[in-house]
């Protein structure tokens, strides 16, 4: 029977509160952490959130009855409390697929995390989790290259890649930033990186960093007889600048370019990842602001959301936190998405914070990289940690070395060998971890000299953003 | 300080990838990773090239990979005719991992004299 228009304002739960409903296949699913205002009943306020990320407004309008909203609304459809914490609760909302454009991360965040998060009911909101539908998953154009294509590209199999980010992050000439380059490559790392705040600023404009990097790799490359790259930010204030860097680059032969999803936008990150799919280059990406939106509990945007975001708008490696090194991350969330970023399955897991199960179908993973204040003496946990579908960058930890980036790429390349070859035997990494890192330096002056250097060097302040389960 | 001993111009210069900044395996060693690699169930495979054509991502292959193969002594037996019947090239072993699509393991075993 057709309804008659009732002008005025209801309670969102007569239409968003469903609780017997049970999410379909197709249907996007949403996971926040609500913290309401006092006194809002919780039905009241999950089912508020999920009218203010789809199809509600305030007020009832009279264009409400041209369509059917009972269809394209979102469900709030179960409650759940957060362990040990009683000022928030975790709302699951379901949204058909219907509304949201194919292929777009842009709209889905739109939506999901747009007008809600400063509703005034709530004192705070935050997105935990999305599970992506196949269905939605296979519209979207995901890695340009994946794990595998980049093994096969660079001729690396059975290790952890090694990279190495030049600092001073600002101020080195071009041909200075391209000598820091070459001695890494040169030393034995698979990749050095442009820091993410190197676009093209005066003292080093981007098309000079092009061309004195690509000459430092092709002499590393021809020196040590291995394949080589330097991840060349072709972040930029347009996107149109953003893909006259990123030709360059392809024209050059660099086989690697590199951009700031967060910063830089899905859009253009989509728009890239596209292109470097159609033009057979690898897309690193950077993740600068990430913490801004994920390192508060009770607000914003958890990191594995994020995560989930760059595979389908695409990278071939995003920065994941190396638990062990100088930034914020816990060992269980920070494994589980890494999971997120390579497995073709996870499944729902609330001890590592994965509140849905994920299929990614045959969408390409990406490699983690783990980057921030590591060095040698991490090594062995490093390599226990991320397994050999990994990029290891040591930045410090390889410019720093008291004879040079040459020896320092040498020490880090040596000991990473050293842990794969041990791991292999059956030997327990992060218990002998020492002697294997020992051993190998007899044979190797650069890593014994790494080690001499940075021995008594630890972070070890406590993780701000726990997994929930943990405060228990 | 000491400094860092490569060039152009050195052909000791050139390195293998995976396990080739450490010293050549003895045979011990050696068997321990192609233990590792059965142990993954990956097919092991030989491949071999002249040195100066090392570059390319195809060598030759020595015969098949040798699918299903779990006998160590096997392996290496046939790693070792590879290398008798070309006994200046590289010759290395591979690990395919069907499902990866992609060689979980790779390394140089016998080193020719580098150009």
């Amino acid at each position: 029977m057709a309804k008659t228009y009732d002008a005025g304002v209801k309670e969102y739960r007569e239409t968003y509160w469903m609780p017997d409903y049970t999410p379909k296949e197709t249907d996007i699913l949403a996971c926040f952490k609500v913290t309401p205002q006092d006194g809002v009943p919780r039905e009241e306020v999950a089912a508020a959130v999920a009218a203010e990320s789809s199809t509600g407004t305030w007020t009832t309008v009279w264009t409400d009855l041209l369509t059917d909203l009972d269809y394209y609304k979102g469900r709030a459809y179960a409650i759940e409390d957060v362990p040990g914490d009683d000022t928030c609760f975790y709302a699951f909302i379901a949204y058909p697929i219907d509304l949201f454009e194919e292929g777009s991360v842009v709209n889905i965040m739109t939506s999901l995390v747009g007008n809600v998060f400063g509703f005034k009911a709530l004192r705070a909101l935050r997105l935990e989790d999305i599970r992506f539908p196949i269905a939605y998953v296979m519209t979207c154009n995901g890695p340009p290259q994946g794990i595998q294509m980049e093994r096969d590209i660079l001729n690396k199999y059975g290790r952890p890649l090694l990279g190495c980010t030049i600092k001073p992050k600002l101020g080195l000439s071009a041909k200075n930033y391209g000598r820091a380059c070459y001695e890494g490559l040169r030393g034995g790392l698979d990749f050095t990186k442009d820091d993410e705040n190197v676009n093209s600023q005066p003292f080093m404009r981007w098309r000079a960093r092009f061309d004195f990097v690509m000459e430092a790799i092709q002499k590393a490359e021809a020196e040590t007889g291995e394949r080589k790259g330097h991840y060349l930010n072709v972040t930029a204030p347009t996107s149109d600048e953003m893909m006259r860097r990123a030709e360059y680059a392809k024209e050059i032969g660099a086989p690697i370019i590199m951009h700031d999803y967060i910063t830089g936008g899905w859009s253009a990150n989509t728009q890239l990842a596209q292109w470097c799919q159609n033009n057979g280059m690898l897309l690193h990406i950077h993740r600068a602001m990430h913490a801004v939106l994920d390192r508060n509990p009770h607000h914003g945007i958890h990191f594995r959301v994020l995560t989930k975001i760059l595979r389908l708008s695409g990278g071939d490696h995003l920065h994941s936190g190396t638990v062990v090194g100088k930034l914020e991350g816990d060992r269980d969330a920070t494994l589980g998405w890494i999971d997120i970023m390579r497995d073709s399955y996870i499944k729902e897991d609330r001890s590592r914070g994965i509140f849905f199960d994920q299929d990614w179908g045959a969408m390409p993973g990406v490699l983690p990289v783990a980057s921030g204040g590591i060095h040698v003496w991490h090594m062995p946990a490093l390599v226990n940690i991320f397994g050999d579908d990994s990029v290891l960058q040591f930045g410090g930890g390889t410019l720093g070395h008291p004879w040079g980036n040459a020896a320092g790429a040498a020490a880090n390349r040596v000991a990473v060998e050293a842990c794969v070859e041990a791991r292999n035997m059956g030997r327990e990494l992060e218990k002998e971890g020492k002697e294997i890192l020992t051993a190998a330096a007899k044979h190797n002056p650069e890593l014994a000299a790494a080690m001499e250097t940075w021995k008594e060097i630890k972070f070890e302040f406590d993780t701000v953003d726990k997994l929930d389960v943990s405060h228990k | 300080m000491q400094d860092y001993q490569s060039s152009l111009s050195d052909p000791s210069s050139r390195k293998f990838e995976t396990f080739s900044y450490l010293p050549p395996f003895t045979a011990e060693q050696t068997r321990k990773q192609i233990e590792y690699i059965v142990s993954k169930g990956w097919n092991p495979g030989i491949e071999h090239t002249e040195p100066e054509n090392a570059g390319g991502h195809y060598w030759y292959m020595w015969k098949l990979p040798m699918f299903g193969e779990t006998d160590v002594d096997a392996i290496l037996k046939e790693v070792e005719a590879c290398h008798t019947a070309h006994p200046k090239n590289h010759v290395r072993l591979l690990g395919f991992d069907n499902f990866a699509q992609s060689a979980g393991a790779a390394m140089v075993i016998y080193r020719g004299e580098t150009v």
